[in-house]
Parts: structure tokens; sequence; C-alpha cells
């Protein structure tokens, strides 16, 4: 693949985040040996990492180790140690990884992985997070606690909801006091939960960066890049700071008017997690046609900021509780999604949709072609629905995807230069 | 002949997938709503006190071909999903009124949104479940819930929902709960008495006869039970485990039981015997219903109660059924039975019990395959 332009922007930022993530890594090695910091594993969607910090706790996402795994190629034979114990092929592959990984006792890093002080199953959107930590409490015998988050209904949550949550948020904090040995710092959660909101509103304008021509970076690929320390320090002065030099990073870009390709050509909105076993490779099938994402779904299941939630200092627990039930794509029922990406296509100014529908997820892809149906048939906006998988390397038809894209493309280049939209579905 | 007339008059209206005893039902209550809820639980006594009819869905088995379906739900999907799909888009679902769909996996709660969107003129609505029964605060929770949706069925149907209805709501119900755990014990006791495959019909008519109706049946066949004639045979004692939300087609079942399995425990239409004992029809009925469901609902792979796993829920019924192995017998894509299968085949390994793993579809028109694993599976059981 030759001619393929330089595909992505790497600037300071990606240094900082790969130096923060591997801080994290160490700490986490460290608690392995000396059973300190406590750790609490959490999933990342709708995390209250804030809550953490009250007791100086750190958090481990296993589905950050498994994305890495994945990246660094290394995913398959976890999966397969997990399907030597029963899990199906058509189970989550994220899950298969952590596990065959907990078997096999091994990390993405080479690390050691400490036991979690809790397994703190924040219930959020997803039903395979409720078995995934089922399966890791029985495998490791830690402490579990399942944090149940009323999936959102309607377009608000209940009172009923918040208490819900709110309660069970109390009984984690007593949980913890208890299995850690440590009184809870109300005053550091609720200092957490201003770092996070100071953080949340630079990546809300980093975020809305990317609605200039050209985008200074890709919100898709490069958005993930920055995920992990959105996950891991937003709670933190470090996240802060971190974010802070990123938006002045991409600020200095927009003023020079700078895209991530020579030429910005065609504006997208992602739906769906990456291939991250084939990430490279799927990025540059967008590099190709100097194609940017200027928004994505993906980039939201930790939470949903750009469209102005912020944690509160002053409600600390009613907060943290919120996120949890509203401001992640997760927890957000399905035609929420759908409003979520048409407002990102006005708003943003994208050319068209790509649905990557990936075989591990049901929560993502259940329906997505009911989605693709409302996109192209009721909008008329140009949506390319692509499947492989998230963490499994064995679901990626290169040839076939490429295709797709390509014809993608072409189709949308034809019809900018006729000046209109492509109002059909392409099909292929 | 009696029973058999019985057995062949609920598989007929089991394969209507238009419910002509639904619409028969709403032509003679004029202005009365029907409401389908999709498996695994619904709360049909709140249903059933609205002065509406409570149907379960099961899906369209083997009767309908997917056209329309698959583009909106493609790969990895499981049958049940699609089927539903299919159903609502070429007006299968028109006897009703109302679509109830709750937090049992990721699937199903999606497929409750693009109901919504399809089906616009619709009463459609999402239950959440909880999954956290060691927390105090499901009771309260689930109760808000459950008034939440009374406030939306009070508005679907024009008319209040009394306590003094929600009770006697309670009240069949748990009489038809128990002539179904009666039923079961039956055929745990007496196999060669009543097949699984017709207990499984007696069962899931639960979903679609009214209460009332239903009790009736349930009685009228557990009374003529004990005189019927029957050998003993000599099958092996199987708990089938797994089929907790899409059903198999009757025939896996009857080919098990063909096969030499005395089916002596399942979970299938487990709505129909959903708790442990009755719910209490004094005091408040709601907070009654949210109290059973977070305290004495059985385990079901779509319910999270950790202090009381479901693995352990399955070897209670092993244990009580006297079993000598299992069969899981799983919805293909079904993911919580994918998960569950690697804990519960761990717990029936140290229980030291043979366990044969089965995938089914919705649509399954050969059963060659399943029947050689199964016949061989019972054979080295039998010659062991
Ligand atoms: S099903 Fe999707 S959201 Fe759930 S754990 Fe797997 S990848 Fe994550
Ligand atoms: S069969 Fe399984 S995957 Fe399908 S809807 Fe039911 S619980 Fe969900």
């Amino acid at each position: 693949m030759a001619n393929i332009p330089a595909t992505e922007y790497r600037g300071g930022v990606h240094q900082r985040q790969k130096d923060l993530m591997l801080d994290w890594y160490a700490t986490l090695d460290q608690a392995a040996h000396t059973a300190d910091p406590p750790t609490v594993s959490m999933m990342v969607s709708g995390n209250c990492v804030e809550l953490l910090e009250g007791f100086g706790a750190v958090p481990i996402y296993p589905e950050v180790n498994a994305l890495q795994l994945a990246i660094r190629h290394q995913s398959l034979e976890p999966i397969l140690a997990a399907e030597d114990m029963g899990y199906a092929a058509d189970n989550c592959a994220y899950v298969k990884a952590d596990i065959g990984c907990y078997v096999k006792g091994t990390t993405p890093t080479g690390g050691k992985m400490p036991k979690p002080t809790l397994l703190l199953c924040n219930f959020v959107g997803c039903n395979t997070y409720a078995k995934w930590f089922e399966h890791v409490a029985t495998l490791t015998g830690a402490p579990l606690y399942m944090l149940d988050v009323p999936f959102l209904r309607g377009d608000q949550p209940s009172q009923a909801d918040l208490d819900y949550v709110v309660r069970q948020l109390h009984e984690v904090v007593t949980l913890l006091e208890r299995l850690t040995g440590r009184a809870f710092d109300y005053a550091r959660f609720q200092q957490a939960v201003d770092w996070s909101r100071q953080t949340e509103e630079i990546w809300s304008q980093i975020k809305h960066l990317s609605q200039h021509v050209p985008s200074p970076f890709d919100a898709y690929f490069d958005a993930i890049t920055l995920m992990g320390p959105l996950y891991v320090h937003r709670a933190k002065r470090e996240g802060l700071e971190f974010f802070q030099a990123a938006l002045a990073e991409f600020q200095q870009k927009v003023d020079l008017n700078q895209g991530i390709y020579d030429q910005e050509k065609f504006r997208l909105v992602f739906e769906g997690p990456p291939p991250y076993p084939h990430f490279r490779t799927f990025r540059d099938m967008f590099a190709k046609w100097k194609a940017c994402a200027v928004a994505s779904t993906y980039s939201t299941v930790g939470g949903l900021w750009e469209f102005g939630f912020r944690h509160d200092p002053e409600r600390p627990f009613e907060s943290v509780a919120m996120h949890m039930l509203v401001h992640n794509v997760t927890n957000r029922n399905y035609l929420q999604r759908y409003e979520q990406i048409h407002r990102y296509v006005k708003e943003w100014k994208a050319d068209g949709i790509i649905v990557h529908f990936v075989k591990s997820c049901r929560l993502f892809s259940a329906g997505q072609g009911d989605m693709r149906d409302y996109f192209t048939k009721q909008l008329g906006i140009p949506t390319l629905y692509i499947e492989s998988d998230i963490e499994d390397p064995r679901y990626f038809s290169e040839a076939q995807i490429k295709n797709r894209i390509d014809a993608f493309f072409e189709a949308l280049e034809h019809s900018k230069q006729a000046g209109g939209h492509v109002t059909r579905e392409v099909h292929v | 002949m009696e029973l058999e007339r019985t057995f062949d008059n609920l598989s007929e209206i089991l394969q209507d997938l238009s419910f002509g005893s639904v619409r028969r039902w709403k032509e003679e209550h004029p202005g009365s709503k029907a409401v389908a809820f999709f498996p695994v639980y619904a709360p049909v006594e709140i249903i059933h006190a609205a002065g509406m009819l409570p149907v379960g869905l099961a899906g369209a088995g083997d009767k309908l071909d997917i056209q329309h379906a698959d583009s909106r739900f493609g790969s990895f999907i499981c049958s049940i999903v699609k089927t539903t799909m299919e159903m609502g888009m070429t007006n299968h679902l028109d006897a009703f009124d109302g679509f109830l769909f709750s937090s049992i996996c990721d699937s199903a709660r999606n497929l409750c949104f693009v109901f919504k969107r399809n089906f616009p003129q619709m009463y459609v609505d999402f239950l959440h479940l909880p999954h956290n029964s060691a927390s105090p605060a499901s009771v309260d929770f689930l109760d808000a819930e459950y008034r939440r949706i009374i406030g939306e069925l009070e508005r679907l149907g024009g008319k209040r929902i009394n306590d003094a209805a929600l009770r006697n709501s309670i009240d069949l119900y748990n009489l038809q709960r128990k002539l179904v755990r009666r039923l079961y014990q039956f055929r745990a006791d007496s196999p060669h008495l009543l097949r699984a495959w017709e207990s499984y019909l007696l069962t899931r008519a639960g979903n679609f006869l009214p209460v009332e109706e239903h009790i009736a049946t349930l009685e009228g066949v557990l009374s003529l039970l004990k005189d019927r004639p029957g050998k003993r045979r000599d099958s092996i004692r199987v708990v089938v485990e797994g089929s907790f939300c899409e059903q198999p087609p009757l025939d896996v079942i009857r080919m098990l039981e063909a096969a030499g399995c005395d089916i002596v425990e399942d979970d299938f239409a487990l709505a129909q015997r959903w708790f442990h004992g009755d719910v209490p029809s004094t005091g408040d009925p709601v907070r009654a219903l949210a109290e059973s469901y977070v305290r004495d609902a059985v385990y079901s792979s779509v319910r999270h109660d950790f202090a009381h796993p479901r693995w352990e829920g399955l070897a209670d019924k092993i244990r009580n059924t006297h079993a000598e192995a299992v069969i899981m017998l799983i919805a293909k894509f079904c993911e919580p039975a994918y998960f569950d299968y690697v804990l519960f085949k761990k717990k029936i390994e140290e229980m030291g019990l043979p366990h044969l793993l089965l995938e089914f579809e919705e649509k399954l028109f050969t059963f060659d395959r399943l029947r050689t694993e199964v016949e061989t599976f019972v054979e080295s059981l039998v010659f062991d």
C-alpha cells in the first residue's frame, strides 16, 4: 500500500498518552506485588472513576486490556484458551480475551495484574458486563458488587432511577471502606469530581474542534488514542493537564487550518467500535480516500460530554449517577443513538456514515440494519455498513471490506462532483 | 382421548402465528386491549388487572420465512429476535396494542427500540428488571418501575388499575403457577405418564390463553393424568437447561424423548413458574410483586443474583429430580446462554454428571445430526 498518505497526526499528545498509560500499568503492577494501592475493576462505559479517588484506589479496565491485546496482535491466543474452557465462538471476544489472560496469567504489557480489591460491575447497558464480571469473580475469588444502572427507557431517567443508583453508590462506599480498611475521603471525592468537570469541559472543546473544516484530528481513530487517559486519569490533575495540552495542540492546528491530510476530502461519522486487531489496515482504507472521521459514537462509551453534561462537585453522588444513567452511549437507548449520529452529521458537517458492525458486541450491533435503513431511506444520508470484529482477528475479510469502502467513496465522490448527496445506500 | 385432544388443540393454537385466540378474546371483550411481552418474564398480573390480555411472545418457530427482518437484524443474532421482527413487519402482530420488553440481553433490548421506530402506533415499553438483588434499593426501584408501567397501561386502557383488581390477579396467577409446578412435579415423579413435549404444550399455553382458561385446562389435565395408563421406560433422567427464552422446536423435545431421555426438569416457558412460592396478595400488591421478583424468582440466565448463583440453582434442580445427566439446549447466538454454559458446565462436572451441549434454531428442519448426538450420548450412559 505504497500510495497511502500519512494516515495520522502524531503530535506530542500521542507520546504523552503513552506515558500516562504506562504509568497506569506500572501502578497496577505495583499493586499486584504490594497490594497497594487498592484496585477496582470496572467497565469503561459510564465508569465512576471519581468514586475510587475517595479511596485512593486505581481502576482496572478489562476492556482497555483487551483492546491493547488486540491492537498488539496478541488477542487470538487468549481467545482460543477461553474457547477451550467452553466459551462459544459467538461470545463477545473481549470477554474471552480477558478470561484467557486470567487463565494464562498474561497482560498486554507483560507486567502483573493485581487481584482486584473489588470487582465493581457498573452494569451500564451491556448485559455481557454482568456475565463477564461474574465469571471473573468465580475465577479469581475477588468480591463482586453488581451496580445495576437502569437502562434509559425514555429521554431522561426518573427520580427513582437516580435514587436507585445513588443508593447503590453509597453501598459501594461502605463496601470499599470495609475492603480497603480506609475511610472514604469525601473531600477528595469531591475534588475528583471537580477535576472531571474541568477535564470534560476541555474534552468537549476538543470534540467540537472537529467541526472545523478541515478537522484537526480524526474523531474516531485519534479519539480512541485519547480515550485511555479519559477513563483512567479524568478525575485527576494529570488528566486535566493532559487534555489542556491536547486542546492547545489541536487548536493550533485549527488556527493554521491544518487537517490530518494535505487536503481533507470526506468527512465521516463512525458508528460502532473499531476492528482493533486490524486497526492500522482499517485506518489506511479511509486514509487512502483522505476521509476523516469528524465524530464517532464509540468515543462516547465512557461518557458523552459534547452535548453539555459535566460532573458537578456540588452534587457529587448525583452527578456520578447521572453520568452512569444518561451521559454515555451504552446506557442510552437505541433511538437516542440514531439522534446522536444525526446530530453529528448535521453539526459536524459530515458527508456520510460508516456503520461498523462488530460480531462480538450485540449492544452496538443488534439492529444496525435498522439504523442503516433509517439513515439511508428516511434521511437520505449515504451510509456504509461493514462487518468484522473488535477483538477476534479471524473475522476480517480485508479484500471485501476494502472493496466496499472503495465503492462507497467512489459513489460519494461522484455525487459530490455532481453537487448532490448520494441519497441511496451504496450496495456493493 | 380427552388428553390427546387437549394436546392437539394446544399445539394448533401454538402454531397460529396470527394469534387467532387473541383476536377472538378481543372480539369477546370489545374495547379491551392485548399486550404482548417478549420473554422471559413480565408482571402479567399488572396487565391482567388493567383488563388486558397479557400474551407471551415466543418467536415464529419454523412457520415464517424471514424476508424483511434480516435487513434489520443481520448476522449473529438469535432467531427469536428476527422472527419477532418479521412477524411485526408482516402484520402478524396486529392483534396487539402494546409490547413490553425487558432487560434480558442486548439483542432483545435493541429490538424494543427498533420496534418503537417501526411501529410508532403501538405502545412499546422497556421494563428494567433489576440485576442487583443484594441491594435493598432494588425492591424500591422495581416498585417504582412497576408503578411507571401501571401509569402507561392506564393511559393505554383509559382506566385506573386498583389494588383490589391487582390482588385478584395475583391470586389467579399464583394458582396458575402452582398448577404448573404441580405438573412439573408430576412429570418428575412419573415421566412415563406425562411426556415433556406434552407438559411443554400445557405450560406454554399459559403464554396465550387467558389465565382463567389456562387454569381450567391445567386442572382438567391434572385430574386426568392420575389414571393415565403407562409403563415405566428404561430411560435416563435428564435436566434440560438453556432454552429460557427462544423455544426449541417441539420436534426437538420429542426427539430427545424418543432417543431415550426422560426430561424431568427444564427451563422452557419459564415465566409460567417464575416464583418459588406465591406472591403475597395481602398488603400493597405492587410492592409484593416487586419483592417477589427480587427475593423469590427462580434462577435464570437473564437474571443476575450473585449471592444465589444460577449454577447452584441448576445443582438444586439436578438433586431434587435425581437427574443422571444434563442436556444444555441452547438457542444459536443466545449470548446469555453461551456465557452461562461455561459456569453450568463447571458445576455439572463437579457434580460428576455427564452433559451434552446442543444448539438449535427455530427453523430446524432436519434433526439428523442432533438425533445422532443425542443417541450416542444416551447409549454411552446406558452401557456405561
Ligand atoms: S458486548 Fe460490546 S459493550 Fe459488551 S463487553 Fe462486549 S464489546 Fe463491550
Ligand atoms: S434467545 Fe437469548 S439472545 Fe435471543 S433474545 Fe432471548 S435471551 Fe436474548
